[in-house]
C-alpha cells in the first residue's frame, strides 16, 4: 500500500507486521512517535503484543532480555541518552546472545543537550556485539526494520540488530512510503536456548577465565557467519518486494575517482552532491555505508575517499574515517560534519570534495575549515 | 511573610503559555535567594532555562542527566558543606525524573541524610517529549501512551519519601503561591533532606485553556485530587485550603471535566478514582485528628 | 523543484499543514517531502515546516535555503522572525491576514484562514486550526490541484469541516 509516512511512523508500522509478543521502552526526543504509534495500536487491539511502559531505558533492555529469554519476539526503541543509559545492558543482550530488534534515533549526547541528528550513540555502541544498520530513507527505515527480524533470529546469527536512522533528518521527515503483504517473510522466531522448566539451565552464570573468552569468541564467529546470512534476507526482501539493498549503496561508483563516504541522509544527500561535481567535470561518486556491523568490504580501490563523520572518538580520530582507512590501509580525506545536528547542505558536502586534501582532517565550520 | 520583589525567573524564557511549572520555579527561586544552586535533569524546565548562549535562570543551574537529579545534588551538597558554605543546593524535578528514572538517586539521597531540597513539579506526565504516561499520571487519564487512559493508580510517591523519615516534606501548588513560598522557606531551615511535591497543573497535556492553569490547581484541592499539608519529622499538619476540603471534598467531576486528558472516562472508572481518593482523605483526617 | 517555507505557531497546525501539501502533490502525481525545524515540544513556540515538491524522488534533508514561496500563518510572527529570509525573486508570499500587504519583489496573497476557522468551529484544544484551510489557499495558488487537495484533507481529517474550510479558503483569493 502506496502511503507518506514520517521515519519514525514507518518503523512503527514495521514493527506491528513483525509481531513482537513484548515490547519495553521509555520515551525520548526524538524517538516518542515510534512508541506513541505502538502504544496506540496495542490500545486499540491492532497489535497483540503487550506493551511495558517501563521507569528508564536500562529497564527496558532488562525487560526485553527478560521477554527474549522466553523465546518471545521483542522489540525497543530509543535515542542519545537512552541508549548511554542502556549500554550495561546492550551489552547483557548481544552477550545473552537474544536477536531483540531495536529502532535507534541518532541524537547527539549531552552536555548541553541537543536533540537533533549525530551518531556518537550509536557509534558508542559499536563493540557490544549488535550488529548495526542506518537507513537513508523513510522506505528504508520501513525496510531494514522488517529486515532486521529474520537477521537476528537466523540460527547462525542469534545477536540483536539495531536500525538507526537520523533525529528529525529522517524520523520526522514525511516522505512516501510503501508498506508491503509480509507473507511469510518473517518466519516464527525459535530460540535454541529459550527457558525450559523441563529442561533448565542457568543463563549469564559465573564463568571463569578458562571459559569466558569461548562465548565471546562465538559473538565473533556468529557476526562473521552474520554476512552471509544479511545478504540472503536482503536478496529475498528483494526477490518478494522488489527493493534490493546492499551492504552500502554506491552511487555513480563504478567510473569514480574521488569516492564520498557517508552514513544516513548525510550519505542520500550526497548524491545531489555528485551530480553537481559530475557537472563539472569530477568524477565523483557516492558510498552510503549502510551495515556498521558487521563492517562491509569496501571497494574503494584506485579511487580517492572522502569521509564525512557524524560523530568523533576523541583523541582518535572520525570513527568512519578511522575504519575505512584501516580497512583500506590507505589515507583519506576526513571531515567531521553533521554534529549535533549541524546544517550540512549538498553543497558543502560539493565543497569537501572539492577541496578534498587526502591524509587531513578537517572540523566543518571550526577555524575556517573548509 | 512577606514575598521579595526581586525576579530570578528573567523575560523570555522558553514555557508554554500557562506554565504551573515556571510559576512553581518563581516563588522558589524568591523564597531561595540569591546563595542557591538549582540542579535539573531532563525535564521541561531544562527547556523553559532557553538555549545556549543565555539562560532565563538569574543564578547557577546545573543541568544534568535524567536519572541522576538527587545524585549529583548529593555531590555538590557534600562539596558546599566540605568549603564551609551554606549556598543552598536544590533539586528541581519533573515526576518523570523523580517517581520513575530519578526513584533510585532520590531513595539514595534521602537514606543518606543529604542536606539539600528536592523539589518535584509534578505535570503528571513526560510533559517535555510530549506528554507519554508516567508513574505520576493519575489513574484515567489519557496521555499519548495511554490512549484509552491509564490503567493504574498515581504512585504514591509522598509515602515513598516519608518512608525515609526526612524531617521536612510538603505538598504544594502554585495556585497558592503564599503556601509554596512559605514552605520552601520553611523546608531550608532543616538540616538533612526536605521534600516539596508540587502540583503543576499543565495546559497542553492536560488540555484546559492555557489563562486557566490556576484555578486547575485551585480545583484540584478542592475536590481532594490533591491535598495541601507538610509533615516536620513526620508529624502532619495540614494547610488550610485543605482542611475543609479533606473532609468535605468538593465532587471530582468539577476537577475532571474541564481537562481534555478525562475525557470519555467511564463512570466505573471515575467511581475508582473517587474511591482511591477518598481512603487518601480518610487516611490523612484520621491521622491528623491524632496529633 | 518547489520549496514552500511555512511558518506558524505552535499548536497551529503548520507542521501538519505541511503534511498536507506533500501528500496533495504526490496525488498530483509528484514527488514530495515535508519536514519541520524541531525544538523540544512546546504550544505557541515559532514553527518552521518545510515541504518540496518535484518531478524525481526527493533526496534532500538540509534546510531550504531559497524558497519559492512562504507562508506565515501568524502575522505577528513577522514582528519577531526573518520569515522573508532567502525567499527567491520573484517568489510568493502567502499571509493568513484579512488585509492584503505589499512586499515589493514578491507577489503576495492573503486570506483569512483564522475567520474561516471560527466559522467552522476549527479549534482543538483552544488553538483554531488553519492547516486545511491554508491546503484550499495553496490550491488557488496552483502549488496542489484542488481535488488532490480534497483527497489530501479527507484521508488525514474526514470531519467535513474541514473540506469546507479548505473550499472557503480557495473562494475567498482572486485569480
Amino acid at each position: 500500500m502506496k502511503t507518506i509516512a514520517t521515519g519514525n511512523k514507518a518503523v512503527a508500522e514495521a514493527v506491528q507486521q513483525a509481531r513482537p509478543a513484548v515490547i519495553a521502552a521509555y520515551p525520548i526526543t526524538p524517538q516518542t512517535a515510534i512508541i506513541e504509534q505502538i502504544a496506540e495500536a496495542v490500545s486499540s487491539g491492532t497489535l497483540n503484543s503487550r506493551f511495558i511502559s517501563v521507569e528508564s531505558e536500562h529497564s527496558a533492555m532488562a525487560a526485553c532480555i527478560g521477554a527474549s529469554l522466553t523465546g518471545v519476539r521483542t522489540f525497543t526503541a530509543t535515542s542519545s541518552q537512552g541508549l548511554l543509559y542502556m549500554h550495561e545492558m546492550t551489552n547483557w543482550a548481544a552477550g545473552s546472545r537474544l536477536p531483540i530488534v531495536m529502532a535507534n534515533v541518532n541524537r547527539a549526547v549531552a552536555p548541553g543537550w541537543n536533540i537533533w541528528a549525530d551518531h556518537t550513540d550509536s557509534l558508542q555502541e559499536r563493540d557490544t556485539g549488535w550488529l548495526q544498520v542506518y537507513a537513508g530513507s523513510v522506505q528504508e527505515a520501513y525496510d531494514s526494520v522488517l529486515m532486521a527480524f529474520p537477521i537476528a533470529e537466523h540460527e547462525d546469527v542469534l545477536l540483536p540488530v539495531m536500525v538507526n536512522l537520523d533525529g528529525f533528518a529522517l524520523s520526522h521527515i514525511f516522505q512516501p512510503l510503501e508498506t508491503v503483504e509480509i507473507g511469510d517473510f518473517i518466519a516464527p522466531l525459535y530460540l535454541p536456548h529459550a527457558i525450559d522448566t523441563r529442561d533448565p539451565a542457568g543463563y549469564g552464570v559465573l564463568t571463569g577465565p578458562e571459559s569466558y573468552f569461548k562465548f565471546r569468541w562465538d559473538i565473533e564467529r556468529s557476526m562473521r557467519d552474520s554476512v552471509n546470512v544479511i545478504q540472503s534476507v536482503q536478496e529475498d526482501f528483494s526477490r518478494r518486494f522488489g527493493r534490493s539493498y546492499g551492504f552500502t549503496e554506491d552511487y555513480l561508483c563504478s567510473d569514480a575517482e574521488v569516492v564520498v563516504m557517508a552514513i544516513g541522509t548525510l550519505g542520500k544527500e550526497a548524491e545531489i552532491a555528485v551530480d553537481l561535481l559530475r557537472a563539472e567535470g569530477i568524477k565523483a561518486g557516492s558510498m552510503r555505508l549502510r551495515w556498521l556491523r558487521p563492517f562491509p568490504e569496501l571497494n574503494l580501490a584506485g579511487r580517492e575517499v572522502v569521509v564525512i563523520d557524524r560523530s568523533y572518538s576523541f583523541g582518535f580520530g572520525g570513527v568512519l574515517a578511522t575504519s575505512v582507512r584501516s580497512r583500506i590501509n590507505r589515507e583519506v580525506y576526513s571531515v567531521i560534519a553533521g554534529l549535533g545536528g549541524q546544517e550540512v547542505s549538498y553543497e558543502d558536502i560539493a565543497g569537501f570534495v572539492r577541496r578534498r586534501c587526502i591524509g587531513r582532517e578537517d572540523w566543518f565550520g571550526m577555524n575556517g575549515h573548509v | 511573610m512577606k514575598i521579595p520583589a526581586e525576579e530570578f525567573l528573567l523575560k523570555c524564557t522558553a514555557a508554554c503559555a500557562g506554565c504551573s511549572d515556571s510559576l512553581t520555579l518563581r516563588y522558589v527561586l524568591k523564597a531561595a535567594g540569591p546563595d542557591t544552586v538549582l540542579v535539573v535533569p531532563a525535564c521541561c524546565t531544562s527547556v523553559i532555562q532557553g538555549a545556549y548562549p543565555y539562560t532565563a535562570f538569574n543564578l547557577p543551574v546545573v543541568n544534568i542527566a535524567f536519572a541522576a537529579a538527587a545524585a549529583c545534588a548529593s555531590g555538590m551538597s557534600e562539596a558546599f558543606r566540605a568549603l564551609g558554605r551554606k549556598t543552598h543546593v536544590i533539586a528541581y524535578a519533573g515526576d518523570g525524573g523523580t517517581l520513575d528514572i530519578g526513584i533510585q538517586s532520590l531513595s539514595g539521597a534521602f537514606e543518606r541524610g543529604t542536606d539539600f531540597l528536592y523539589i518535584c513539579y509534578d505535570n503528571e506526565a513526560y510533559g517535555n517529549t510530549g506528554m507519554q504516561r508516567s508513574g505520576g499520571t493519575p489513574f484515567g487519564a489519557r496521555t499519548t501512551t495511554t490512549p484509552m487512559g491509564k490503567r493504574h493508580q498515581k504512585k504514591d510517591i509522598d509515602a515513598i519519601v516519608a518512608a525515609h523519615a526526612p524531617p521536612f516534606m510538603a505538598t504544594a501548588c502554585p495556585a497558592y503561591p503564599q503556601d509554596l513560598f512559605r514552605k520552601v522557606r520553611k523546608a531550608l531551615t532543616f538540616r538533612g533532606p526536605s521534600f516539596i511535591h508540587v502540583l503543576a497543573p499543565c495546559p497542553p497535556g492536560w488540555r484546559f485553556p492555557p489563562e486557566k492553569s490556576v484555578e486547575m490547581g485551585k480545583l484540584a484541592v478542592k475536590t481532594g485530587m490533591w491535598v495541601l499539608y507538610e509533615r516536620r519529622h513526620g508529624k502532619l499538619f495540614l494547610s488550610a485550603p485543605s482542611k475543609t476540603a479533606v473532609k468535605n471534598p468538593a465532587p471530582l467531576e468539577e476537577y475532571l471535566s474541564p481537562q481534555g486528558r478525562f475525557e470519555g472516562m467511564d463512570g466505573a472508572d471515575i467511581e475508582a478514582l473517587k474511591r482511591h481518593i477518598a481512603e487518601n482523605l480518610l487516611k490523612l483526617a484520621s491521622e491528623e485528628a491524632k496529633e | 523543484m518547489f520549496e514552500i517555507r511555512i511558518h506558524s505557531r505552535g499548536g497551529q497546525g503548520g507542521v501538519t499543514a505541511s503534511r498536507l501539501v506533500a501528500l496533495a502533490a504526490i496525488h498530483d502525481g509528484k514527488h514530495a517531502t515535508a519536514c519541520v525545524f524541531y525544538s523540544p515540544q512546546r504550544r505557541g513556540a515559532p514553527v518552521i515546516s518545510f515541504v518540496r515538491i518535484d518531478d524525481s524522488p526527493v533526496r534532500i534533508y538540509s534546510h531550504i535555503q531559497n524558497p519559492d514561496l512562504v507562508a506565515i500563518l501568524d502575522k505577528g510572527l513577522m514582528e519577531t522572525v526573518d520569515v522573508f529570509q532567502k525567499l527567491k525573486k520573484g517568489g510568493k508570499i502567502f499571509i493568513n491576514s484579512s488585509e492584503g500587504k505589499i512586499f515589493p519583489g514578491f507577489s503576495s496573497i492573503h486570506a483569512d484562514l483564522t475567520q474561516i476557522a471560527h466559522r467552522e468551529h476549527l479549534v482543538v484544544a483552544g488553538y483554531l486550526i488553519l492547516n486545511t484551510p491554508l491546503l484550499g489557499a495553496f490550491a488557488r495558488m496552483c502549488v496542489v490541484s484542488l481535488d488532490s487537495a480534497r483527497k489530501a484533507i479527507r484521508e488525514m481529517f474526514p470531519d467535513p469541516r474541514n473540506i469546507r474550510a479548505a473550499e472557503a479558503a480557495y473562494g475567498e483569493i482572486s485569480p
